[in-house]
Protein backbone atom coordinates (compact mmCIF):
# COMPACT_ATOMS: atom_id res chain seq x y z
CA UNK A 1 0.00 0.00 0.00
CA UNK A 2 1.22 3.49 -0.73
CA UNK A 3 -1.01 5.32 1.74
CA UNK A 4 0.99 7.88 3.67
CA UNK A 5 -0.12 6.38 6.96
CA UNK A 6 1.97 3.21 6.42
CA UNK A 7 5.22 5.13 6.15
CA UNK A 8 5.16 5.94 9.88
CA UNK A 9 5.05 4.14 13.20
CA UNK A 10 4.55 5.30 16.75
CA UNK A 11 7.95 4.22 18.00
CA UNK A 12 7.82 5.59 21.53
CA UNK A 13 5.26 6.56 24.14
CA UNK A 14 5.64 8.49 27.37
CA UNK A 15 3.48 9.96 30.06
CA UNK A 16 4.31 12.23 32.97
CA UNK A 17 2.88 11.94 36.42
CA UNK A 18 -0.88 12.52 36.13
CA UNK A 19 -2.91 13.91 38.96
CA UNK A 20 -5.16 16.47 40.48
CA UNK A 21 -3.11 19.59 41.23
CA UNK A 22 0.46 18.41 40.88
CA UNK A 23 1.75 21.96 41.28
CA UNK A 24 4.30 21.48 38.49
CA UNK A 25 4.75 23.56 35.36
CA UNK A 26 3.52 22.46 31.98
CA UNK A 27 7.06 22.55 30.62
CA UNK A 28 8.28 20.32 33.45
CA UNK A 29 5.52 17.76 32.79
CA UNK A 30 6.15 17.91 29.05
CA UNK A 31 9.87 17.28 29.46
CA UNK A 32 9.13 14.29 31.68
CA UNK A 33 6.76 12.75 29.12
CA UNK A 34 9.00 13.62 26.17
CA UNK A 35 12.18 12.15 27.62
CA UNK A 36 10.26 8.96 28.42
CA UNK A 37 8.89 8.71 24.87
CA UNK A 38 12.27 9.41 23.28
CA UNK A 39 13.99 6.77 25.41
CA UNK A 40 11.16 4.32 24.71
CA UNK A 41 11.77 4.85 20.99
CA UNK A 42 15.42 3.93 21.47
CA UNK A 43 16.51 7.43 20.54
CA UNK A 44 18.44 10.35 21.97
CA UNK A 45 17.07 13.87 22.19
CA UNK A 46 19.44 14.83 19.37
CA UNK A 47 17.72 12.33 17.05
CA UNK A 48 14.43 14.28 17.17
CA UNK A 49 14.09 16.35 14.00
CA UNK A 50 10.40 17.23 14.11
CA UNK A 51 7.99 18.65 16.69
CA UNK A 52 4.21 18.85 16.89
CA UNK A 53 1.68 19.71 19.57
CA UNK A 54 -2.00 20.37 20.06
CA UNK A 55 -2.66 23.17 20.45
CA UNK A 56 0.32 25.06 21.82
CA UNK A 57 -0.19 28.75 22.48
CA UNK A 58 -3.91 29.44 22.05
CA UNK A 59 -6.70 31.67 23.36
CA UNK A 60 -7.74 28.85 25.68
CA UNK A 61 -4.97 29.85 28.08
CA UNK A 62 -1.84 28.09 29.24
CA UNK A 63 -3.53 25.50 31.48
CA UNK A 64 -5.57 24.23 28.54
CA UNK A 65 -3.05 24.78 25.77
CA UNK A 66 0.13 23.47 27.34
CA UNK A 67 3.55 24.84 26.46
CA UNK A 68 4.02 26.20 22.95
CA UNK A 69 6.19 24.21 20.56
CA UNK A 70 8.89 26.95 20.60
CA UNK A 71 9.09 26.60 24.39
CA UNK A 72 9.68 22.86 24.14
CA UNK A 73 12.00 23.16 21.16
CA UNK A 74 14.09 25.58 23.18
CA UNK A 75 13.99 23.61 26.43
CA UNK A 76 15.24 20.48 24.66
CA UNK A 77 17.45 22.45 22.23
CA UNK A 78 15.87 20.55 19.34
CA UNK A 79 17.15 21.08 15.80
CA UNK A 80 14.01 20.46 13.79
CA UNK A 81 13.35 20.20 10.08
CA UNK A 82 9.61 20.56 10.63
CA UNK A 83 7.37 21.85 13.44
CA UNK A 84 3.69 22.51 13.95
CA UNK A 85 1.01 23.47 16.45
CA UNK A 86 -2.49 24.86 16.43
CA UNK A 87 -6.04 24.52 17.57
CA UNK A 88 -7.70 23.92 14.20
CA UNK A 89 -7.87 20.47 12.64
CA UNK A 90 -9.29 17.00 13.32
CA UNK A 91 -9.40 17.53 17.10
CA UNK A 92 -6.42 16.79 19.34
CA UNK A 93 -5.48 14.02 16.95
CA UNK A 94 -4.41 16.74 14.51
CA UNK A 95 -0.94 16.85 16.06
CA UNK A 96 -0.40 13.13 15.44
CA UNK A 97 -1.82 13.28 11.92
CA UNK A 98 0.41 16.25 11.14
CA UNK A 99 3.45 14.30 12.36
CA UNK A 100 2.49 11.27 10.27
CA UNK A 101 2.06 13.52 7.24
CA UNK A 102 5.45 15.13 7.83
CA UNK A 103 7.24 11.80 8.17
CA UNK A 104 5.35 10.37 5.21
CA UNK A 105 6.37 13.37 3.12
CA UNK A 106 10.02 13.01 4.11
CA UNK A 107 10.24 16.23 6.10
CA UNK A 108 11.32 14.51 9.30
CA UNK A 109 12.53 11.13 10.57
CA UNK A 110 11.49 11.28 14.23
CA UNK A 111 8.78 13.70 15.34
CA UNK A 112 8.12 14.39 19.02
CA UNK A 113 4.36 14.92 19.56
CA UNK A 114 2.94 16.09 22.89
CA UNK A 115 -0.21 17.31 24.60
CA UNK A 116 0.02 18.86 28.06
CA UNK A 117 -2.65 20.15 30.43
CA UNK A 118 -2.50 21.76 33.87
CA UNK A 119 -6.23 22.37 34.16
CA UNK A 120 -6.58 20.89 37.63
CA UNK A 121 -4.04 23.28 39.12
CA UNK A 122 -5.57 26.18 37.21
CA UNK A 123 -9.03 25.36 38.46
CA UNK A 124 -7.82 25.36 42.05
CA UNK A 125 -10.36 24.74 44.74
CA UNK A 126 -13.25 26.34 42.86
CA UNK A 127 -15.65 24.75 40.41
CA UNK A 128 -15.27 24.59 36.68
CA UNK A 129 -15.61 28.00 35.10
CA UNK A 130 -18.04 28.91 32.40
CA UNK A 131 -16.71 30.57 29.25
CA UNK A 132 -16.95 34.35 29.41
CA UNK A 133 -17.97 34.36 33.05
CA UNK A 134 -15.87 35.91 35.79
CA UNK A 135 -13.47 38.76 35.74
CA UNK A 136 -14.51 42.34 35.92
CA UNK A 137 -13.33 45.71 34.76
CA UNK A 138 -13.03 47.40 31.42
CA UNK A 139 -11.22 44.51 29.70
CA UNK A 140 -13.53 41.70 30.82
CA UNK A 141 -15.81 39.93 28.36
CA UNK A 142 -18.76 40.76 30.57
CA UNK A 143 -18.05 44.45 29.89
CA UNK A 144 -16.80 44.46 26.31
CA UNK A 145 -19.03 41.70 25.01
CA UNK A 146 -18.26 38.48 23.23
CA UNK A 147 -17.64 38.18 19.50
CA UNK A 148 -16.93 35.43 17.01
CA UNK A 149 -18.75 32.13 17.14
CA UNK A 150 -19.24 32.28 20.91
CA UNK A 151 -21.66 35.22 20.53
CA UNK A 152 -24.29 32.67 19.43
CA UNK A 153 -24.19 30.73 22.69
CA UNK A 154 -22.68 32.66 25.61
CA UNK A 155 -25.27 35.50 25.68
CA UNK A 156 -27.91 32.81 26.21
CA UNK A 157 -26.06 31.55 29.27
CA UNK A 158 -24.89 28.48 27.36
CA UNK A 159 -21.49 28.85 28.97
CA UNK A 160 -20.00 25.41 28.51
CA UNK A 161 -19.58 22.49 26.12
CA UNK A 162 -21.58 20.62 28.79
CA UNK A 163 -24.64 22.59 27.69
CA UNK A 164 -23.88 22.53 23.96
CA UNK A 165 -23.41 18.77 24.02
CA UNK A 166 -26.39 18.22 26.33
CA UNK A 167 -28.52 19.59 23.49
CA UNK A 168 -27.07 16.95 21.16
CA UNK A 169 -27.65 14.20 23.71
CA UNK A 170 -31.22 15.33 24.34
CA UNK A 171 -31.94 15.24 20.61
CA UNK A 172 -30.45 11.73 20.45
CA UNK A 173 -32.54 10.59 23.42
CA UNK A 174 -35.67 12.05 21.81
CA UNK A 175 -35.03 10.63 18.34
CA UNK A 176 -33.79 7.16 19.24
CA UNK A 177 -35.21 6.47 22.68
CA UNK A 178 -31.81 6.49 24.34
CA UNK A 179 -32.06 6.45 28.16
CA UNK A 180 -30.12 7.81 31.11
CA UNK A 181 -29.63 4.23 32.33
CA UNK A 182 -27.86 3.47 29.06
CA UNK A 183 -25.76 6.64 29.20
CA UNK A 184 -24.72 5.78 32.76
CA UNK A 185 -23.04 2.61 31.50
CA UNK A 186 -20.28 4.70 29.93
CA UNK A 187 -19.35 6.25 33.27
CA UNK A 188 -19.63 2.92 35.08
CA UNK A 189 -17.53 1.13 32.46
CA UNK A 190 -14.77 3.72 32.62
CA UNK A 191 -14.67 3.52 36.41
CA UNK A 192 -14.43 -0.28 36.39
CA UNK A 193 -11.51 -0.05 33.97
CA UNK A 194 -9.80 2.69 35.98
CA UNK A 195 -9.71 0.34 38.95
CA UNK A 196 -7.19 -1.70 36.92
CA UNK A 197 -5.12 1.36 35.95
CA UNK A 198 -2.71 2.51 38.69
CA UNK A 199 -2.33 5.90 36.98
CA UNK A 200 -6.06 6.71 36.89
CA UNK A 201 -7.24 9.54 39.16
CA UNK A 202 -10.60 8.03 40.19
CA UNK A 203 -10.47 4.30 40.97
CA UNK A 204 -12.99 3.70 43.74
CA UNK A 205 -16.12 1.75 42.68
CA UNK A 206 -19.02 3.68 41.14
CA UNK A 207 -22.53 2.24 41.21
CA UNK A 208 -25.63 3.10 39.23
CA UNK A 209 -27.10 4.53 42.44
CA UNK A 210 -24.02 6.74 42.90
CA UNK A 211 -24.44 7.93 39.32
CA UNK A 212 -28.08 8.91 39.72
CA UNK A 213 -27.42 10.48 43.13
CA UNK A 214 -24.79 12.81 41.67
CA UNK A 215 -25.91 16.32 40.94
CA UNK A 216 -27.31 17.28 37.57
CA UNK A 217 -25.15 19.57 35.43
CA UNK A 218 -27.39 19.98 32.37
CA UNK A 219 -29.98 17.36 31.48
CA UNK A 220 -29.22 14.55 30.79
CA UNK A 221 -25.66 14.99 32.09
CA UNK A 222 -24.93 14.21 35.71
CA UNK A 223 -21.61 15.10 37.31
CA UNK A 224 -20.24 11.65 36.45
CA UNK A 225 -20.90 12.25 32.75
CA UNK A 226 -18.27 15.01 32.76
CA UNK A 227 -14.52 14.37 32.64
CA UNK A 228 -12.10 15.23 35.43
CA UNK A 229 -9.52 18.01 34.88
CA UNK A 230 -5.97 16.88 35.68
CA UNK A 231 -2.38 17.94 35.30
CA UNK A 232 -0.33 15.77 33.01
CA UNK A 233 1.51 15.37 29.74
CA UNK A 234 1.49 12.64 27.11
CA UNK A 235 4.14 12.34 24.40
CA UNK A 236 4.81 10.14 21.39
CA UNK A 237 7.57 9.73 18.89
CA UNK A 238 6.36 9.25 15.32
CA UNK A 239 9.17 7.69 13.27
CA UNK A 240 9.81 6.41 9.77
CA UNK A 241 8.47 2.85 9.53
CA UNK A 242 12.01 1.52 8.96
CA UNK A 243 12.79 2.36 12.59
CA UNK A 244 10.58 -0.54 13.78
CA UNK A 245 13.45 -3.02 13.62
CA UNK A 246 15.46 -0.93 16.09
CA UNK A 247 12.81 -1.13 18.84
CA UNK A 248 12.85 -3.48 21.82
CA UNK A 249 9.04 -3.57 21.79
CA UNK A 250 6.32 -3.91 19.18
CA UNK A 251 5.90 -0.92 16.92
CA UNK A 252 2.46 0.63 16.55
CA UNK A 253 1.46 1.12 12.95
CA UNK A 254 -0.91 3.75 11.65
CA UNK A 255 -3.46 1.90 9.54
CA UNK A 256 -5.73 4.77 8.57
CA UNK A 257 -6.87 8.21 9.66
CA UNK A 258 -10.24 9.95 9.63
CA UNK A 259 -9.94 13.70 9.24
CA UNK A 260 -13.07 14.63 7.31
CA UNK A 261 -15.57 17.34 8.24
CA UNK A 262 -18.50 17.72 5.85
CA UNK A 263 -21.23 19.26 7.98
CA UNK A 264 -21.31 22.86 9.13
CA UNK A 265 -18.74 23.28 11.93
CA UNK A 266 -21.27 24.78 14.34
CA UNK A 267 -22.84 23.68 17.61
CA UNK A 268 -26.30 24.71 16.41
CA UNK A 269 -26.28 24.66 12.59
CA UNK A 270 -24.93 21.12 11.99
CA UNK A 271 -27.33 19.19 9.77
CA UNK A 272 -27.71 16.21 12.13
CA UNK A 273 -27.77 17.31 15.75
CA UNK A 274 -27.57 13.73 17.03
CA UNK A 275 -23.96 13.18 15.89
CA UNK A 276 -21.91 16.08 14.41
CA UNK A 277 -18.26 15.98 13.25
CA UNK A 278 -17.61 12.42 14.42
CA UNK A 279 -19.87 11.17 11.64
CA UNK A 280 -17.52 12.22 8.85
CA UNK A 281 -14.21 11.47 10.57
CA UNK A 282 -15.49 8.06 11.62
CA UNK A 283 -16.72 7.14 8.16
CA UNK A 284 -13.44 8.21 6.53
CA UNK A 285 -11.37 5.77 8.59
CA UNK A 286 -12.94 2.81 6.75
CA UNK A 287 -12.28 4.27 3.31
CA UNK A 288 -8.52 4.00 3.80
CA UNK A 289 -8.21 0.40 5.01
CA UNK A 290 -9.41 -3.08 4.20
CA UNK A 291 -10.15 -3.67 7.87
CA UNK A 292 -13.73 -3.46 9.11
CA UNK A 293 -15.26 -2.63 12.50
CA UNK A 294 -15.40 -6.37 13.23
CA UNK A 295 -11.57 -6.46 13.15
CA UNK A 296 -11.18 -3.97 16.00
CA UNK A 297 -10.05 -5.50 19.30
CA UNK A 298 -10.15 -2.43 21.51
CA UNK A 299 -11.71 1.05 21.14
CA UNK A 300 -10.42 4.17 22.89
CA UNK A 301 -13.20 6.66 22.19
CA UNK A 302 -13.11 10.23 23.45
CA UNK A 303 -15.14 10.87 26.57
CA UNK A 304 -14.81 14.49 27.53
CA UNK A 305 -18.46 13.75 28.20
CA UNK A 306 -19.85 10.22 28.43
CA UNK A 307 -22.22 10.78 25.53
CA UNK A 308 -19.34 11.37 23.11
CA UNK A 309 -18.27 7.75 23.45
CA UNK A 310 -21.75 6.76 22.27
CA UNK A 311 -21.50 9.17 19.35
CA UNK A 312 -18.19 7.60 18.31
CA UNK A 313 -19.53 4.04 18.64
CA UNK A 314 -22.09 4.98 15.99
CA UNK A 315 -19.78 7.12 13.87
CA UNK A 316 -17.19 4.36 13.63
CA UNK A 317 -19.82 1.79 12.74
CA UNK A 318 -19.57 -0.42 15.81
CA UNK A 319 -23.34 -0.21 15.91
CA UNK A 320 -25.99 1.30 13.71
CA UNK A 321 -27.05 4.93 13.70
CA UNK A 322 -29.04 5.63 16.85
CA UNK A 323 -28.24 2.21 18.32
CA UNK A 324 -25.47 3.11 20.76
CA UNK A 325 -27.89 3.07 23.70
CA UNK A 326 -28.80 -0.55 23.09
CA UNK A 327 -25.14 -1.34 22.35
CA UNK A 328 -23.95 -0.20 25.77
CA UNK A 329 -27.02 -1.42 27.68
CA UNK A 330 -25.97 -3.33 30.77
CA UNK A 331 -22.32 -2.55 30.06
CA UNK A 332 -21.22 -6.10 29.21
CA UNK A 333 -20.44 -5.55 25.54
CA UNK A 334 -18.03 -2.66 26.20
CA UNK A 335 -16.38 -4.15 29.30
CA UNK A 336 -12.78 -5.39 29.38
CA UNK A 337 -14.00 -8.93 28.75
CA UNK A 338 -16.73 -7.89 26.34
CA UNK A 339 -16.97 -8.07 22.57
CA UNK A 340 -15.56 -4.53 22.20
CA UNK A 341 -13.61 -3.29 25.22
CA UNK A 342 -13.98 0.51 25.37
CA UNK A 343 -11.77 3.06 27.14
CA UNK A 344 -9.73 0.40 28.85
CA UNK A 345 -7.70 2.89 30.92
CA UNK A 346 -10.75 4.54 32.42
CA UNK A 347 -11.15 7.28 29.82
CA UNK A 348 -11.17 10.94 30.73
CA UNK A 349 -14.10 10.35 33.06
CA UNK A 350 -12.01 8.31 35.49
CA UNK A 351 -8.37 8.37 34.35
CA UNK A 352 -8.34 12.15 33.85
CA UNK A 353 -8.74 14.70 31.12
CA UNK A 354 -5.50 14.27 29.17
CA UNK A 355 -7.53 15.61 26.29
CA UNK A 356 -7.49 12.88 23.70
CA UNK A 357 -3.85 11.92 24.09
CA UNK A 358 -4.72 9.60 26.98
CA UNK A 359 -6.83 7.58 24.53
CA UNK A 360 -4.01 7.43 21.97
CA UNK A 361 -1.55 6.39 24.68
CA UNK A 362 -3.83 3.63 25.90
CA UNK A 363 -4.31 2.28 22.37
CA UNK A 364 -0.52 1.96 22.08
CA UNK A 365 -0.27 0.32 25.51
CA UNK A 366 -2.89 -2.26 24.53
CA UNK A 367 -1.34 -3.01 21.13
CA UNK A 368 2.05 -3.48 22.78
CA UNK A 369 0.54 -5.87 25.34
CA UNK A 370 1.60 -3.68 28.26
CA UNK A 371 -1.83 -3.17 29.86
CA UNK A 372 -1.19 -5.34 32.91
CA UNK A 373 -4.42 -6.19 34.72
CA UNK A 374 -6.45 -4.33 32.10
CA UNK A 375 -4.74 -5.89 29.05
CA UNK A 376 -7.11 -7.11 26.35
CA UNK A 377 -5.66 -10.45 25.26
CA UNK A 378 -4.36 -10.50 21.71
CA UNK A 379 -5.16 -6.87 20.91
CA UNK A 380 -3.91 -6.24 17.37
CA UNK A 381 -6.22 -3.50 16.07
CA UNK A 382 -7.27 -0.41 18.03
CA UNK A 383 -9.67 2.36 17.10
CA UNK A 384 -8.93 5.80 18.55
CA UNK A 385 -11.22 8.82 18.44
CA UNK A 386 -10.72 12.36 19.68
CA UNK A 387 -13.06 15.30 19.93
CA UNK A 388 -16.75 16.00 19.91
CA UNK A 389 -19.30 18.44 18.58
CA UNK A 390 -17.95 20.34 15.57
CA UNK A 391 -14.46 18.83 15.79
CA UNK A 392 -13.45 15.21 15.48
CA UNK A 393 -10.62 12.95 14.38
CA UNK A 394 -10.16 9.21 14.37
CA UNK A 395 -7.58 6.63 13.46
CA UNK A 396 -6.93 2.92 13.38
CA UNK A 397 -3.71 1.70 14.96
CA UNK A 398 -2.29 -1.80 14.51
CA UNK A 399 0.33 -3.91 16.22
CA UNK A 400 3.25 -4.36 13.83
CA UNK A 401 4.92 -7.76 13.85
CA UNK B 1 -45.41 39.53 20.46
CA UNK B 2 -44.06 42.01 22.95
CA UNK B 3 -41.06 44.07 22.02
CA UNK B 4 -39.47 45.07 25.31
CA UNK B 5 -40.15 42.31 27.79
CA UNK B 6 -37.84 42.46 30.80
CA UNK B 7 -37.71 39.00 32.30
CA UNK B 8 -35.24 39.26 35.12
CA UNK B 9 -32.03 40.79 36.28
CA UNK B 10 -29.89 37.78 35.61
CA UNK B 11 -26.40 38.11 34.34
CA UNK B 12 -25.94 37.98 30.57
CA UNK B 13 -22.69 38.33 28.68
CA UNK B 14 -23.46 40.80 25.89
CA UNK B 15 -22.48 40.27 22.27
CA UNK B 16 -19.72 42.53 20.94
CA UNK B 17 -21.52 44.49 18.26
CA UNK B 18 -19.84 45.11 14.92
CA UNK B 19 -20.87 45.86 11.35
CA UNK B 20 -21.70 42.21 10.61
CA UNK B 21 -23.93 41.40 13.60
CA UNK B 22 -25.47 44.70 14.71
CA UNK B 23 -28.63 44.15 12.65
CA UNK B 24 -29.25 40.82 14.39
CA UNK B 25 -28.71 41.93 17.96
CA UNK B 26 -30.66 45.20 17.62
CA UNK B 27 -33.43 43.77 15.45
CA UNK B 28 -35.89 43.36 18.31
CA UNK B 29 -36.28 47.14 18.65
CA UNK B 30 -39.39 46.85 16.46
CA UNK B 31 -40.34 43.43 17.81
CA UNK B 32 -39.11 41.52 14.77
CA UNK B 33 -36.36 38.92 14.47
CA UNK B 34 -34.16 39.21 11.40
CA UNK B 35 -31.64 37.05 9.57
CA UNK B 36 -29.65 37.66 6.42
CA UNK B 37 -31.49 36.45 3.33
CA UNK B 38 -30.35 35.90 -0.24
CA UNK B 39 -32.19 38.22 -2.62
CA UNK B 40 -31.79 35.83 -5.53
CA UNK B 41 -33.03 32.55 -4.07
CA UNK B 42 -34.51 33.35 -0.67
CA UNK B 43 -32.09 31.24 1.37
CA UNK B 44 -31.66 32.39 4.98
CA UNK B 45 -28.04 32.67 6.14
CA UNK B 46 -27.02 32.24 9.74
CA UNK B 47 -24.58 33.16 11.19
CA UNK B 48 -24.24 36.19 8.89
CA UNK B 49 -22.16 35.46 5.80
CA UNK B 50 -21.61 37.42 2.57
CA UNK B 51 -22.14 34.52 0.13
CA UNK B 52 -25.20 32.38 -0.48
CA UNK B 53 -24.22 28.69 -0.42
CA UNK B 54 -27.43 27.77 -2.24
CA UNK B 55 -27.03 29.87 -5.37
CA UNK B 56 -23.75 31.72 -5.04
CA UNK B 57 -25.55 35.03 -4.71
CA UNK B 58 -23.76 37.98 -3.14
CA UNK B 59 -26.83 40.12 -2.58
CA UNK B 60 -27.79 39.34 1.01
CA UNK B 61 -29.63 41.60 3.42
CA UNK B 62 -31.47 41.39 6.75
CA UNK B 63 -35.10 40.40 6.50
CA UNK B 64 -37.69 39.74 9.19
CA UNK B 65 -38.90 36.24 9.94
CA UNK B 66 -42.15 35.22 11.59
CA UNK B 67 -40.41 34.63 14.92
CA UNK B 68 -42.16 31.28 15.12
CA UNK B 69 -40.47 27.95 15.39
CA UNK B 70 -40.14 24.64 17.13
CA UNK B 71 -37.92 23.34 19.91
CA UNK B 72 -35.31 21.17 18.18
CA UNK B 73 -33.62 20.30 21.45
CA UNK B 74 -33.66 21.56 25.02
CA UNK B 75 -31.61 21.05 28.18
CA UNK B 76 -32.24 22.26 31.69
CA UNK B 77 -29.05 23.73 33.09
CA UNK B 78 -28.44 23.25 36.80
CA UNK B 79 -24.79 24.27 37.09
CA UNK B 80 -24.31 27.78 38.53
CA UNK B 81 -21.81 28.88 35.86
CA UNK B 82 -22.59 32.56 36.47
CA UNK B 83 -23.40 32.21 40.15
CA UNK B 84 -27.16 31.89 39.71
CA UNK B 85 -28.46 28.61 41.17
CA UNK B 86 -31.84 28.76 39.43
CA UNK B 87 -32.27 26.11 36.72
CA UNK B 88 -32.98 27.47 33.24
CA UNK B 89 -33.77 26.11 29.80
CA UNK B 90 -31.26 26.36 26.96
CA UNK B 91 -32.77 25.31 23.64
CA UNK B 92 -32.11 24.95 19.97
CA UNK B 93 -35.04 26.61 18.24
CA UNK B 94 -35.55 25.90 14.56
CA UNK B 95 -37.33 28.73 12.76
CA UNK B 96 -40.35 27.92 10.60
CA UNK B 97 -38.86 29.69 7.60
CA UNK B 98 -36.19 27.11 6.81
CA UNK B 99 -35.20 23.62 7.95
CA UNK B 100 -31.93 23.85 9.85
CA UNK B 101 -32.17 27.60 10.54
CA UNK B 102 -31.59 27.45 14.28
CA UNK B 103 -30.75 29.61 17.26
CA UNK B 104 -29.28 28.62 20.57
CA UNK B 105 -31.54 30.50 22.97
CA UNK B 106 -33.51 30.34 26.20
CA UNK B 107 -37.12 29.30 26.65
CA UNK B 108 -38.57 31.71 29.21
CA UNK B 109 -41.80 32.34 31.03
CA UNK B 110 -42.30 28.68 31.91
CA UNK B 111 -40.94 26.07 34.31
CA UNK B 112 -37.88 24.89 32.34
CA UNK B 113 -38.67 21.26 33.19
CA UNK B 114 -41.91 21.58 31.20
CA UNK B 115 -40.24 22.45 27.89
CA UNK B 116 -40.01 19.51 25.50
CA UNK B 117 -38.67 18.86 22.03
CA UNK B 118 -41.18 19.68 19.27
CA UNK B 119 -42.92 22.33 21.39
CA UNK B 120 -44.10 25.30 19.33
CA UNK B 121 -42.49 28.61 20.36
CA UNK B 122 -42.41 32.29 19.42
CA UNK B 123 -39.78 34.95 19.90
CA UNK B 124 -39.82 37.51 22.69
CA UNK B 125 -37.09 40.06 23.26
CA UNK B 126 -35.16 40.95 26.38
CA UNK B 127 -33.73 44.44 26.02
CA UNK B 128 -30.51 45.51 27.70
CA UNK B 129 -29.22 48.77 26.30
CA UNK B 130 -28.87 48.48 22.51
CA UNK B 131 -29.15 44.74 22.55
CA UNK B 132 -32.42 42.81 22.18
CA UNK B 133 -31.78 39.19 23.12
CA UNK B 134 -34.09 36.91 21.09
CA UNK B 135 -35.61 34.48 23.59
CA UNK B 136 -38.62 32.25 23.09
CA UNK B 137 -41.85 31.42 24.88
CA UNK B 138 -44.09 28.43 24.43
CA UNK B 139 -47.11 29.06 22.21
CA UNK B 140 -50.31 29.10 24.29
CA UNK B 141 -52.16 26.90 21.82
CA UNK B 142 -50.96 24.51 19.16
CA UNK B 143 -50.73 26.41 15.89
CA UNK B 144 -50.27 24.87 12.46
CA UNK B 145 -46.62 25.01 11.46
CA UNK B 146 -45.69 26.98 8.39
CA UNK B 147 -43.30 24.91 6.30
CA UNK B 148 -41.57 26.08 3.17
CA UNK B 149 -41.36 24.16 -0.08
CA UNK B 150 -39.12 21.21 0.85
CA UNK B 151 -37.48 21.33 -2.58
CA UNK B 152 -36.07 24.77 -1.84
CA UNK B 153 -33.70 25.82 0.88
CA UNK B 154 -33.25 22.24 2.00
CA UNK B 155 -31.01 21.64 4.96
CA UNK B 156 -27.73 20.13 3.85
ZN1 LIG C 1 -29.11 32.33 -2.88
Amino acid sequence: MSAFERRSIISGIGQSAVGRRLGRSGVDLTIEASLAAIADAGLDVADIDGLATYPGASPGGEAFSGPSSPEIQDALRLKVNWHSGGLEGPAQLAAVVNAVLAVGAGLANHVLVYRTVTEASAQGAGGRAGIGVGGAGADSIATKGIGGVLQWSIPFRAYSPAIWLALVAQRHFHTYGTTSEQLAQIALNQRRNAAENPNAVYREPLTLDDYFASRMIATPFHLFDCDAPVDGSTAFVVSRAEHASALDHAAVGIESVGTALKGRPSWDQFDDMTTMAARDAGAMVWTRTELTPADVDVAELYDGFSFLTMVWLEALGFCGKGESGAFVEGGTRIALDGALPVNTHGGQLSAGRLHGFGHIHEACVQLRGEGGARQVAGAEVAAVANGGGPIGGAMLLVRER
Amino acid sequence: MSDETQFDDRFRVPPALDETNRFFWTSGADGRLRFLRCAACGYWLHPPSPWCPECGGRDVAPEAVSGRGVVHSVTVNHQAWDGDQTPYAVALVELDEQAGLRLTTNIVGVDPELVTIDDRVHVVFEQRGDVYYPLFELDPDPAPAFRPDPDRNSDR
